[in-house]
């Protein structure tokens, strides 16, 4: 089962190498990891994808509660939660692919936000399935570049994770 | 006034109420023994080998359970602290290291003698700091000793870099300190112990089952009145030996790999377990599958990534052992219930018929020095009152089985790491700390030697250690797995080219013994016990085909036990 696991831990040199580390010596598996501090400067919210069973990831979550920087976790998918991915995406976009290419931007509800004659870089935000949809509808040929940010992800409702 | 950083810390260590230092000076450090040097308030202890000055803070951790302090210089000074540390971590033993650091603006610069501390100690610390403002110092040192301290014990390691020890600034220790993402349980969940309680008053076949957190939380006394009320069976892991009373007609010994036949089979047959402050580690459970296939499980443990970690219990309690058993025995106290009898007395019929397999059998009309007698022996001069160290090995499993611990922090041994060379260093924190007690290590003549150096370290501090070296000539447990599961093949298992032990322990100073005959086992005991303040290094040459019985072999199940190969069972 896929988990998404929310984590609120001290801004402090040394903490995401502390997650880092659990999850490598645990032989534990890291999908995808977003750490940026919050309205909190000394706070940071990490938002974890990782597979496994029900008894690994309940293993996961109190192993990175006993880590001391840890100051609060969820596993976001134990409820309804919204998660978000961000990708930018350099493509290939001469001659007649131009055209095409702007729809299926349109479609995928994505921002050209760079232009040159022969590329376009696209802004498209979704779930990881949307970003991987786009993708595949593009093709691999066109693909000149891809960054994705990796799953960031909120609780739906009135809950919410911080102190 | 001001201070530097150097006297600050060792200030912290003073409020701290530290009484001994184990370490070894270098460029790192140097301003910080420079302070060390004009006060009088903590002492150092100089090993010999950075590895020895853990052991050693380890040993006087466990034998006082009180913290133990390390200082090592930077770079080769922390890596060797490493083994130390992770020793400790794995046992769960409150210890601060302070290793020097290279000068913040050098940190990152391949300086001499840098080493990422911080990085290389992370995976085994509970917690680690880097101190980059000397006004962070007294603070982190708090929290270190803090950290170390509450919740499961662990290692923290403090990194304190050169200029960071001379620079100055005002003193201020806090008296308590508070981490807003570390808050320990303590008390266990009331629910949660009256449904414990519950099922252990209904229990047919009961069965106790304690480890280390019993003795780090202090609760031996408590544990010991809960399992006399009830009058249950009780068996301990090698941590927790002396937890209780190994004498007492209702301790079934030790389990797991080389525990009883019939703490084993208790295991198997049991209908409710009661697990407290253990971890069912993979020595005590063997195949998971075949672990107390009839038993509901309680398990009471401070640290909540222990519980369900291997073993999936029905009755879990996060909260410190002690809190917890005392809470337990005011409701088995309220309860107008008692526990089955008859069912309890036809268990105990089974249990001592289990016993009655005398599985710790050994041929006591050898020509040979047999291990086991030379264990019994110690333990019956001692008159069980000794605090025992031990190395890795077939020497720890028998000084286990044989020397009957009636007390806690009486048994001093590397259990989770399995680090050989630890029995000496430590019987040194513990020598320290009991001045007037026997500290016997045991040991064998290949651990002896992974830790050797800090004989001289004895001498200096004149440390009257009485070391038991299990001399066969071979790593016995190595030789025994070889011979188990190798056809024989005793691939590099054989101790060539040893020393002259008697020599050796004479050239640092200290008495040596050497002991081929089964009659001159006691006479040369009482000998050495009577050389109360002289170290003596006995050395035993024991029978080298002895092996380890009962034992479960790895992958099998507690009801798969070998006794002895002449006595094997149906």
């Amino acid at each position: 089962m896929r988990h998404i696991i929310s984590i609120l831990i001290e801004n402090e040199s040394g903490a995401l190498s502390r997650v880092a580390g659990l999850f490598s010596a645990r032989g534990y598996n890291i999908e995808s990891l977003t750490v940026a501090p919050t309205e909190d400067p000394s706070l940071s919210r990490m938002t974890l994808v990782t597979r496994g069973s029900d008894e690994i990831v309940e293993q996961i979550t109190k192993q990175l509660n006993k880590l001391v920087d840890v100051v609060k976790l969820i596993d976001l998918t134990e409820g309804p939660h919204i998660e978000r991915e961000m990708m930018l995406i350099k493509l290939r976009a001469a001659g007649d692919a131009r055209e095409e290419l702007k729809r299926l931007v349109d479609i995928f509800r994505g921002h050209i936000i760079d232009v040159t004659i022969a590329t376009y870089t696209v802004e498209l935000t979704g779930t990881g399935e949307k970003l991987d949809a786009f993708i595949q509808a593009v093709g691999s040929a066109a693909i000149l570049e891809t960054v994705r940010s990796g799953v960031s992800g909120i609780a739906r409702g009135e809950k919410s994770l911080h102190l | 006034m001001e201070l530097t950083g150097a006297e600050i810390l060792v200030r912290c260590l003073k409020d701290e109420g530290v009484e001994y230092v184990f370490g070894y000076p270098g460029g790192a450090v140097l301003f910080i023994y420079d302070a060390l040097y004009q006060q009088d308030d903590v002492k150092h202890i100089l090993v010999r080998h950075e590895q020895g000055a853990t052991h050693a803070a380890d040993g006087y951790a466990r034998s006082t359970g009180k913290p133990g302090v390390v200082l090592v210089t930077s770079g080769p000074g922390a890596t060797n602290a490493i083994t130390g540390i992770a020793t400790a971590y794995m046992d769960s033993i409150p210890m601060v290291i302070i290793t020097g650091q290279v000068h913040t603006w050098a940190i990152g610069s391949d300086a001499f003698q840098e080493v990422d501390a911080v990085g290389i100690t992370r995976p085994c610390v509970k917690h680690n700091f880097l101190v980059k403002d000397i006004k962070d110092l007294a603070a982190t040192i708090k929290k270190a000793f803090y950290l170390a301290t509450t919740g499961r014990p662990g290692p923290v390691v403090v990194d304190v870099p050169k200029d960071v020890t001379m620079h100055r600034a005002e003193y201020f220790y806090p008296e308590e300190v508070a981490i807003r993402s570390y808050h320990p349980v303590m008390k266990g969940h009331p629910g949660q112990i009256k449904k414990a309680v519950d099922l252990m008053l209904t229990a047919k076949r009961p069965m106790i089952y304690t480890g280390g957190g019993v003795i780090w939380s202090g609760a031996s006394s408590s544990l010991t009145e809960m399992t006399r009320m009830l009058g249950y069976p009780i068996t301990n892991t090698l941590m927790g030996l002396g937890a209780y009373p190994a004498t007492d007609k209702q301790s079934l010994g030790m389990l797991g790999m080389h525990g009883t036949y019939e703490a084993n089979m208790a295991m198997h047959h049991c209908d409710v377990l009661i697990a407290i402050g253990a971890r069912f580690d993979d020595r005590v459970v063997g195949k998971v599958e075949y672990f107390c296939p009839e038993a509901e499980i309680v398990h009471v443990d401070i640290d909540p990534s222990s519980i369900s970690k291997s073993v999936k219990v029905d009755v879990p309690i996060v909260g410190d052992v002690d809190h917890v058993v005392k809470e337990m025995i005011r409701l088995l106290k309220e309860d107008k219930r008692t526990p089955d009898h008859e069912a309890l007395a036809q268990w105990w019929d089974q249990i001592n018929e289990w016993r009655g397999v005398n599985c710790l059998k050994y041929d006591r009309n050898s020509s040979l020095i047999k291990p086991q007698f030379v264990l019994e022996t110690l333990y019956n001069v001692t008159q069980g009152d000794a605090f025992v160290t031990s190395d890795v090995g077939q020497h720890q499993m028998w000084a286990a089985q044989f020397y009957k611990f009636d007390k806690p922090n009486r048994w001093i041994n590397s259990g989770g790491l399995g680090t050989m060379g630890f029995g000496l260093p430590a019987a040194m924190g513990v020598q320290l700390a009991h001045p007037d007690a026997t500290v016997a290590c045991v040991t064998g003549e290949a651990s002896i030697q992974m830790c050797i150096q800090e004989l001289s370290t004895c001498r200096q501090y004149g440390l009257p250690i009485k070391v038991i070296n299990l001399n066969n000539r071979y790593m016995g447990m190595v030789r025994q797995w070889q011979e188990f599961f190798y056809e024989g093949r005793y691939a590099m298992s054989y101790m060539e080219a040893l020393p002259d032990f008697v020599k050796l322990a004479e050239s640092y100073g200290h008495v040596g013994m050497k002991i081929e005959k089964p009659s001159d086992v006691e006479p040369a005991l009482r000998e050495a016990m009577s050389l109360k303040d002289r170290l003596v290094f006995m050395d035993f040459i024991t029978d080298q085909t002895e092996n380890v019985y009962p034992m479960i072999a790895q992958g099998k199940g507690h009801h798969e036990m070998h006794l002895s190969p002449e006595r094997e069972l149906a």
